[in-house]
């Protein structure tokens, strides 16, 4: 396949006030590009939760979207750390390790993997603790 | 049910949208501060009822698609939050009562709650 759009944005760590930008800009870009309405939701909401988490959990990292000619829309998070320990246990709802202030701001209920998860076609999930995360998701189009 | 007859329910203060209140349908209500539960359940033809009033919330409605929302327990509505909400064609509404008054007013006239089963 080849690449025919990609735009990868920097995620800070803590930076909760700038947290969904990125998405925001996915967002506007999938209907640029005419994407079905029902798939740019998709997008969006995992999007949105990739870069929570990432503003959250991560010591930073980006995301990335790339749309391919073969009809295929992929997301990437990818961080330097500190990784997951236990991806069985993460992925359930409602487990969380989100501290107390994000809570506050109404996030870090343990819901956001499993929703990644359920609002892509395809999910995979690589993480090694003390190194790092990778999330792809990947969506037809 | 339109937001003209949600504001009507609830007796609610109209923030801004007041020009669509007739064409914008619910059929059906989420009242939560969370929003990871919001994200977790939301349709796009869901009223939000939350006492949550940071860009979050508005942040979190773009991306669900969400087209009202009803800021509960008379928290102000700050400015930034309303100029984000018009951007995005959201509706916003206060009323002064409780989560639970309001969510309680909303089924009893109709508005069922989400189903899990209903979201993708």
């Amino acid at each position: 396949m080849s690449i025919l759009y990609k735009e990868a944005f920097n995620i800070e760590k803590g930076d909760f006030a700038t947290a969904g930008e990125a998405s925001s800009k996915i967002k506007r870009t999938l209907k640029k590009l005419g994407v079905e309405p029902t798939v740019i939701r998709e997008v969006a909401i995992s999007s949105y939760e990739l870069e929570l988490n990432l503003v959250i959990h991560s010591l930073g990292g980006s995301l990335t979207l790339e749309v391919g000619d073969d009809n295929l829309l992929k997301l990437t998070s990818s961080d330097v750390g500190p990784g997951i320990k236990d991806i069985s246990l993460a992925m359930k709802e409602g487990y969380s390790t989100a501290p107390e202030s994000v809570r506050m701001m109404g996030f870090g209920a343990g819901m956001g993997l499993p929703n990644i998860k359920r609002h892509s076609h395809r999910f995979g999930i690589e993480s090694e603790y003390g190194k790092g995360t990778v999330i792809t998701c990947e969506y037809d189009i | 049910m339109n937001a003209a007859e949600v504001a009507r329910i609830l007796d609610a203060k109209i923030i801004c949208g007041e020009d669509r209140l007739n064409d914008v349908e619910f059929d059906s209500a989420f009242g939560s501060d969370m929003m990871s539960d919001v994200l977790a359940y939301v349709k796009p033809t869901t009223l939000l009822l939350t006492g949550m009033v940071n860009p979050h919330v508005i942040r979190t409605a773009e991306m669900l698609d969400i087209k009202g929302i009803v800021v509960v327990r008379g928290k102000s509505v700050p400015e930034e939050l309303v100029e984000e909400a018009e951007e995005q064609d959201i509706i916003i509404l206060a009323s002064d009562e409780t989560m639970y008054t309001t969510c309680g007013k909303m089924y009893a006239s109709g508005l069922p709650g989400c189903k899990r089963s209903d979201i993708v």
